[in-house]
């Protein structure tokens, strides 16, 4: 189903594709989307989107589900506090990219802004039955660069930084700033200087390898790139120093 | 290391007489100031751990035991008190900011008691509570600027309803509709205990009221209580997803809070076990991290787009509230909150309570809630714009009397906290950051989580909420007002009592003695 999104509001929008999710729909295409925000927001459906534009602000907020696909860039705030689902962008994004984001898979075939990450986190979520559940691991790979405070307070998940720009600086400074869990893979050089207080790198090992392996290659398939060429390059690794910070500042 | 300089806050008296060493008080203090010493085969006390909770005094089944404040005589002095005296022991023997819980219980002023309301006499008389009937009923929620009606019927007959004459063009938004003007505060799962909540939920129900989640998601188990809830999302976005945003009557942006404000919560990673994680849906053991900023808001604007990301999520069918701590330009802020599309705007006073904050920030910064409503409802009047939201208040409310004076000052409705825990049995000890409760209320401790029952705690609020409901129509009564709509910003009802004049004038009330 195609939707022309010329002049609709983010409110049209929206009614447009939950009625269209609603009706059974399982493929939309978005033509000339210039800026809505909260395409998406809070959906939750296996519905695959394709964006032909640039997505506003809080594209995929909440959403649960759906596999978007923006053939452009998209603006701030991208995957704020996704749950499940997949979204890529073929360009770059702005700030704060998947704030809280707790499940699902989010490729950035360029660059993102400040705070790319912030809040990310993951944990085992239980099932109905006793033995079910599922581990819930949201995952950012992001192609080009980002600014400052990468990965600040994350909490799980998995972010991959490829660096593929060009950019002398793939990364600003205070990368991991308030981190307590989760993994950071870096391919290319950072200096310890651009690294938060509460992060260091630590060696890779045979599963890091796998798990870089499995999402680099699924971000490649997404936007047609050489996986070898970007694999044959050094990855470094940054993980929390603590899992509690702040535990000892306080009087009991 | 030398022996701590620190000396008991509390001194606890065992009588011998009435003491049959039965060891209930060994077991119920959670903070081991009583044991069994075998050798001496009696109950021992140490008083030094004692943080005056009274569980034990209240359990012991002779009455045997007494809690009363420690006994030595410090040197008396007004700038150099026991408690600052010990504050500084207490940081020069750890090197920690210092952390309590509840509101704060510095000696402020507290104005509600400066403020005395009207009743009516002979000219304009007094209504029956109890023969006539008296409308609690509110809603909150945005009131369109103007109501358009479409004419179906010219000849109007006064015995038909309005509905066969009119139908209504303007569509109302989203609305909470609460049997009488007060709501549970936000309190999380973390902080207090699942049973606590549950008591909170049940009662919600029960009363036609809402209880607030806190920012530390909604357990499963009280998915059934949602027409009731009001859920928060917080700058650590815990337990948010698309279901949480679904099942709730409204949702509460929490920006921030009275007892802390500029300050972020923060959970300590011993307490996230396996059931909190489930609810915040964050990692076991690691701690929850809520920083006081909303990385995704700087601006008015920034937050307009979070307030319209969840109502896009809910499809603009729930009223979006926003919770911040009355601060000193209150009155701007709330402003600029309605501004950028807020339904609701909550805001919390100097006393609000908490499960943990900083000594320093819970004893020192906002202002006092009475003047925040004030300042906020003569803005937002001013400037045209009241009807598009209403406005809880929320901090240290003791008794319906604060909540009639708080809806007279411009509130539209009360959020109570500290008065929903005691009448639950907090004894307002201050340790809830221990998660050590004895009273089962904030701690995660399945052995002391038992010890609140969610039917009776839950049959205690109802019936602290009937008795409040009682007297706020009894006081409204007296005014000769029936409805609570006709109380709503009724400031020439109250009067102020040994107050500056510049907190009336920021009050907007006469001084008591002048007339009409
Ligand atoms: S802390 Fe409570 S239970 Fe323990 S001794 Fe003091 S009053 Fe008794
Ligand atoms: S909730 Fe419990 S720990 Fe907190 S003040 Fe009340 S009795 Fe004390």
């Amino acid at each position: 189903m195609i939707i022309n999104s010329q002049n609709l509001t983010h409110k049209k929008l929206n009614e447009k594709i939950r009625s269209a999710v609603k009706s059974g729909v399982n493929r939309i295409e978005l033509e000339n989307v210039n800026g809505q925000r909260y395409i998406a927001s809070g959906l939750k459906a296996n519905v695959k989107i394709e964006i032909h534009g640039i997505a506003g602000n809080d594209l995929g907020s909440f959403m649960s589900g759906p596999e978007i696909n923006v053939l452009g860039n998209a603006q701030d705030c991208v995957a704020n506090t996704m749950d499940a689902g997949k979204i890529s962008v073929h360009g770059s994004v702005g700030d704060i990219l998947g704030y809280g984001m707790r499940g699902g898979k989010v490729f950035i075939k360029e660059d993102a802004g400040y705070r790319a990450g912030i809040h990310i986190k993951s944990y085992f979520a239980k099932g109905e039955s006793a033995s079910g559940g599922k581990e819930m691991v949201p995952v950012i790979v992001i192609g080009g660069s980002v600014r400052d405070f990468f990965a600040e307070y994350m909490a799980g998940g998995i972010m991959i930084l490829l660096g593929l720009s060009g950019d002398k600086n793939i990364a600003g400074n205070f990368i991991g700033t308030g981190m307590h869990g989760g993994t950071i893979y870096i391919r290319g050089k950072i200096a310890k200087s651009q690294l938060g207080r509460e992060v260091e790198f630590v060696k890779l090992d045979k599963s890091d390898d796998e798990i870089i392996k499995k999402y680099v290659s699924e971000f490649c398939g997404a936007f047609n790139l050489d996986r070898k060429k970007i694999l044959r390059e050094k990855f470094v690794k940054l993980k929390a120093i603590y899992h509690r910070p702040y535990g000892t500042i306080y009087a009991y | 290391m030398k022996k701590s300089l620190l000396f008991p806050d509390f001194t606890v008296i065992r009588d011998p007489d009435k003491c049959i060493q039965c060891e209930v008080c060994v077991r119920q203090c959670a903070f081991d100031a009583h044991s069994f010493d075998k050798a001496a085969n009696k109950v021992e006390t140490d008083a030094s751990k004692c943080v005056s909770c009274l569980r034990c005094a209240t359990m012991c089944p002779t009455g045997a035991l007494t809690v009363s404040e420690y006994q030595q005589n410090i040197r008396k002095n007004k700038n150099w008190t026991d408690k600052q005296i010990k504050e500084l022991y207490k940081q020069a023997e750890t090197g920690g900011i210092l952390l309590t819980g509840m509101g704060t219980d510095k000696d402020y002023k507290i104005i509600w008691d400066h403020i005395l309301l009207d009743a009516a006499q002979v000219t304009n008389p007094s209504i029956d509570p109890l023969r006539e009937p008296m409308e609690l009923r509110t809603y909150l929620g945005s009131k369109p600027d103007k109501i358009q009606l479409k004419i179906k019927n010219e000849k109007l007959k006064i015995e038909k309803p309005l509905s066969t004459f009119y139908s209504p063009l303007t569509k109302l938004p989203p609305q909470l509709k609460l049997e009488t003007p007060i709501l549970f505060s936000a309190m999380s799962y973390g902080a207090i205990s699942l049973n606590t909540m549950r008591a909170l939920a049940r009662a919600s129900d029960e009363c036609g009221i809402f209880y607030n989640t806190g920012e530390g998601g909604l357990p499963k188990e009280l998915y059934k209580y949602g027409k009731n809830t009001i859920v928060q999302v917080a700058s650590g976005r815990f337990g948010v997803d698309p279901d949480y945003l679904d099942v709730a009557a409204a949702v509460e942006i929490k920006v921030g809070q009275g007892a802390k404000p500029g300050i972020g919560g923060h959970l300590p990673g011993e307490k996230v076990t396996d059931e909190i994680s489930q609810t915040r849906m964050i990692p076991t053991g690691t701690d929850a991290l809520s920083p006081a900023p909303h990385h995704d808001i700087y601006s008015i604007e920034d937050l307009s787009q979070l307030i319209y990301s969840i109502k896009e999520a809910t499809e603009y069918k729930k009223p979006i509230s926003v919770k911040v701590a009355a601060v000193h330009n209150i009155a701007a802020i709330a402003s600029g909150i309605v501004r950028a599309g807020a339904d609701i705007v909550a805001i919390d006073g100097l006393r609000g309570g908490t499960g943990a904050a900083p000594t320093r920030i819970r004893d020192n910064v906002g202002i006092p809630i009475e003047l925040a409503i004030a300042a906020v409802d003569s803005r937002l009047r001013g400037e045209g714009i009241r009807n598009r939201a209403s406005i809880i208040a929320a901090g240290g409310f003791r008794n319906s009397a604060d909540v009639v004076k708080a809806i007279a000052l411009g509130a539209d409705a009360v959020y109570i906290g500290t008065a929903a825990l005691v009448a639950m049995g907090c004894h307002l000890c201050q340790k809830c950051y221990t998660g050590k409760c004895n009273w089962g209320i904030a701690t995660q401790d399945p052995y002391l989580v038992k010890r609140l029952n969610p039917e009776i705690a839950s049959r205690r609020l109802v019936n602290l909420i009937k008795a409040w409901s009682h007297e706020i129509k009894e006081i409204m009564g007296g005014m000769g007002i029936n409805a609570v709509e006709s109380l709503r910003g009724n400031r020439l009802r109250l009067r102020g009592f040994d107050l500056h004049e510049n907190e009336l004038k920021i009050l907007d009330i006469k001084p008591a003695g002048e007339s009409m």
